[in-house]
């Protein structure tokens, strides 16, 4: 086990890390400011990815692919949210979760009609397809670098946003006191519509960076979007700084546990026992992670209203 | 019984209790009146077990109950009644205070025999409903009593657990003057032989029935006295009473 | 009255529905509403946690994952005997719902919901992570639970009445659960916590102890399932069966005694329905499931029947 290796896995993590952050940040504000359980964030990841290989196909262009995409995640967002969760936002949780759970249903069988069940390959563009050198030595795929990158990137835009704006300063006060926001005369239902849109686009955006690397099938948002749930309940509701750093550390424990958790058992206890716990231990690492957190902080590492 | 030293409680910037002293003797009915954002429902939640104080104590009969949870309290024979009517409202008159006797019951972890039936709760429970005047309509779902009943039977749901002293915040609230005086009498004849702590903002009813009364203002208590001391209290006049007609 | 009148007719239906398919030669329908009985029985056990207790666990399936796991894991080892399994499945459950509820419901609302269904899914991964036991894939059934010769598995019929009989306990016995001093703290603890505080309940043991004994009531689902498909996967585990268990409480009526039995028929029946028209039926299924949540909100029992008090 080299440094290398290890530094290499580091970044996969912060890659896997990044991704999860886009989802998570979309996804506890709407839960902070709307108190909105949404389940079908995760059809969004997925609608995602699809628009974006369906328009690359269909231009030949990645980058139009990419804008296609985005514009039709928020679009498919937002037409969502009129039509289906308007109707909800009075309701309790369950009715939410029942809702959206029908709404997956929903989606996966949709892209399945249209795209059919199989998982379909989308290719990394020609221009990110190199590698990079790491100061290691070792070389590093381009566009895991660059999906590090941009996730970053939108990290430092949403921090501006968030604690510099005046959308910002709403999306704030929301999340800490819907009700007095509403008092003040702010146009609920528009701030509504805008953070859910805009959660949307970051959904989108997760999902069509991912498509290259996992696969493009019915069903792909679900399995990320459990795990952005654990980052959620690590890092804080309605806190993007919590979602921030409980997605760089579910990312990398995740990764690094795959990578290494076997070898290290493999080695420090016996073969047998790498062999038998290992791949298990690994897959379930985050959860007890979770369950860690829950025990000593209940209400996460940062939670938006404080003690 | 009640003891309370430098109780604070910050919420943020905001100062809601500041450093309160304060004190209830056995077989008192001790008034806690106030102009509207003094403090009185923070005061009454640390009290209750709601909310945990930044700082001071509260004694209860010789225990120091400070960070003790709400349901130990109550268990202990500290009983609230909630300014916002806050009752079952799926369930029956007769079953909302029949859960109060079973909580006061020992355990609840028996998963057999029907509660409903059961003499040793609808009994107590039966009579309790005859002291606040709900008998009649004890099959009522709660939901569906008139607004005067419902806090008859927030007040109900308090003596069910047979406590040693009663928290009432605001039993009053919302009241037309028929229904005050009913509850007024009510209370008249509960503090004969109960402990009482009364939050309230009908002062006819306050200087009725409390032997002894505490101005709070901003967070802090600027007089405790008798009723009669009270009403001529120049501080008193000025920041509260001076508001009432 | 109404009440006896429905259960009674209903009962009688499935009672004779084994002879009436059989003489029809339909055998088809003795194997659905098996499946039906089976899964309404940890339909019936989330209700107990989730109509009367408020507790909406996403989890639950769960512990139809440990129950059936359980018995297809001993059989693998050559422990048929059901005295045996299916205590056995029953105590894992519980074990499990007891470690999960005792960090879970700490917990209250959001949090809740994603907690349970992240603990789910972990149970999935380790179901997919055991490649003894087949992993993705799933393992076969290598037996029936076996009973001494007091009921043979194998016969569908017995195996039939064996899953009425075990539906109609559950049944009675959430029933006397959620009347008793226990069921009535739970939901009093549902209807309004702050009030059950001030009398002097604490609801975490409450809620403990029903998540329990709904995990291992659907424990035994599990055993009982396994025995009806003959073939365990994780899928069993899988979110997708805890939203569908979770339908069929909504859809029959939560907080009532009838209504997960008519929900699972519901639901599954309409499944099968459906599936026979498209094999993209849940397209359909999933805006129905959305309308119903926002039109149809007391559920099939309180279409037929008052509330339950």
């Amino acid at each position: 086990m080299s440094f290398a290796l290890l530094f290499e896995q580091l970044l996969n993590g912060l890659q896997f890390g990044v991704t999860l952050f886009l989802m998570a940040a979309g996804l506890t504000l709407v839960l902070g400011i709307m108190n909105f359980v949404n389940l079908a964030h995760g059809s969004l990841y997925m609608v995602g990815a699809y628009l974006a290989l369906a328009a690359a196909q269909w231009t030949g262009s990645y980058l139009a692919g990419v804008a296609l995409g985005l514009a039709g995640t928020l679009v498919v967002g937002m037409i969502v949210e009129v039509v289906a969760l308007r109707a909800l936002y009075d309701r309790d949780h369950l009715d939410q979760v029942l809702a959206t759970f029908g709404l997956i249903l929903f989606f996966n069988e949709l892209v399945a009609i249209l795209w059919g069940r199989a998982a379909l390959f989308a290719s990394v563009p020609s221009f990110l397809s190199g590698h990079i050198e790491l100061f290691t030595g070792s070389s590093y795929p381009l566009y895991r670098a660059a999906i590090i990158a941009v996730g970053l990137f939108v990290a430092v835009l949403l921090w501006y946003v968030v604690t510099r704006t005046r959308l910002g300063m709403l999306i704030r006060a929301g999340a800490t006191n819907r009700t007095m926001v509403a008092a003040l005369g702010v146009n609920i239902r528009l701030l509504y519509t805008v953070v859910f849109g805009f959660g949307a686009a970051l959904a989108g955006l997760a999902g069509l960076m991912a498509g290259p690397i996992y696969n493009v099938q019915p069903g792909m948002g679900e399995l990320i979007l459990i795990q952005v749930f654990v980052v959620i309940v690590i890092g804080g509701i309605g806190s993007i700084r919590g979602a921030l750093i409980g997605s760089i550390i579910v990312g990398v424990v995740d990764t690094m546990g795959r990578a290494f958790l076997k070898p290290l058992l493999s080695t420090m206890i016996s073969p047998t026992a790498g062999e038998a716990a290992g791949p298990a231990l690994a897959s379930i690492l985050i959860y007890l992670l979770m369950a860690a957190v829950l025990t000593f902080r209940p209400q996460g590492l940062f939670p938006a209203r404080g003690a | 019984m009640l003891e309370v030293k430098g109780l604070t409680k910050s919420f943020g910037a905001l100062r809601a209790c500041d450093g309160i002293d304060f004190e209830v003797k056995e077989g008192e009915t001790h008034a806690v009146i106030g102009p509207n954002g003094a403090g009185k429902t923070t005061f009454i939640s640390q009290l209750a077990g709601n909310l945990r104080p930044d700082a001071g104590s509260v004694r209860f009969a010789g225990t120091d109950i400070t960070t003790l949870p709400a349901p130990k309290r109550a268990r202990m024979g500290l009983a609230r009644s909630f300014q916002i009517t806050s009752v079952y409202p799926e369930f029956s008159a007769l079953d909302n205070v029949a859960l109060a006797v079973q909580a006061r019951s020992g355990h609840s972890f028996r998963f057999w025999r029907k509660a409903r039936g059961d003499p040793a709760l609808v009994g107590p429970a039966e009579q309790v409903l005859e002291q606040v005047g709900l008998h009649h309509r004890k099959s009522i779902l709660a939901a569906n009593l008139a607004h005067g009943e419902q806090r008859q039977l927030e007040v109900a749901m308090a003596l069910a657990t047979e406590p040693r002293l009663l928290l009432l915040d605001e039993p009053m609230a919302g009241m037309g003057i028929e229904e005050s005086q009913r509850m007024i009498e009510l209370l008249s004849r509960l503090k004969q032989a109960k402990t009482i702590i009364l939050v309230e903002h009908d002062m006819d009813a306050v200087f009725r029935l409390a032997d002894r009364i505490s101005v709070l203002v901003y967070g802090r208590v600027i007089a405790t006295d008798v009723p009669e001391k009270i009403k001529m209290n120049e501080e008193v006049r000025r920041a509260y009473l001076g508001e009432q007609v | 009255m109404g009440r006896i009148v429905g259960w009674s007719i209903g009962l009688l239906l499935l009672i004779i529905l084994p002879p009436l398919v059989l003489k029809l030669g339909q055998p088809f329908y003795l194997d659905l509403v098996r499946r039906i009985m089976i899964l309404a029985i940890a339909a019936i056990s989330l209700n107990l946690i989730l109509g009367y207790g408020g507790l909406v666990s996403f989890g639950h399936a769960a512990y139809l994952g440990i129950g059936a796991y359980t018995v297809g894991i001993m059989g693998f080892y050559g422990i048929t005997s059901g005295w045996l399994q299916w205590p056995v499945a029953i105590g894992a459950s519980a074990l499990v719902a007891l470690a999960i509820g005792a960090v879970s419901i700490r917990t209250s609302g959001i949090y809740f919901i994603m907690i349970t269904l992240a603990f789910t899914q972990m149970l999935y991964y380790l179901g997919i992570s055991l490649e003894e036991y087949g992993g993705d894939d799933g393992m076969r059934l290598k037996a029936k639970s076996q009973f001494s010769g007091l009921i043979d598995l194998a016969d569908p019929v017995a195996f039939y009445y064996l899953a009425l009989a075990l539906m109609l306990v559950s049944v009675f016995l959430v029933y006397r659960i959620v009347n008793s001093r226990f069921g009535m703290a739970l939901r009093a603890a549902k209807s309004n916590d702050a009030r059950t505080r001030a009398i002097g309940f604490s609801p975490y043991p409450y809620r403990l102890a029903a998540f329990v004994i709904a995990g291992a009531m659907c424990g035994l689902a599990g055993a009982l399932y396994a025995n009806h498909t003959n073939y365990i996967t994780p899928g069993l585990m899988s979110w997708q069966q805890s939203g569908d268990i979770m339908f069929m409480v909504i859809l029959g009526g939560m907080a009532s005694t009838a209504g997960p039995v008519l929900g699972a028929f519901a639901l599954l029946l309409l499944e099968d329905l459906l599936s026979g028209w498209t094999q993209h039926w849940q397209v359909i299924l999933g805006p129905l499931l959305i309308l119903s949540v926002i039109f149809f909100r007391r559920g099939l029992s309180g279409i037929l029947y008052k509330p339950d008090a």
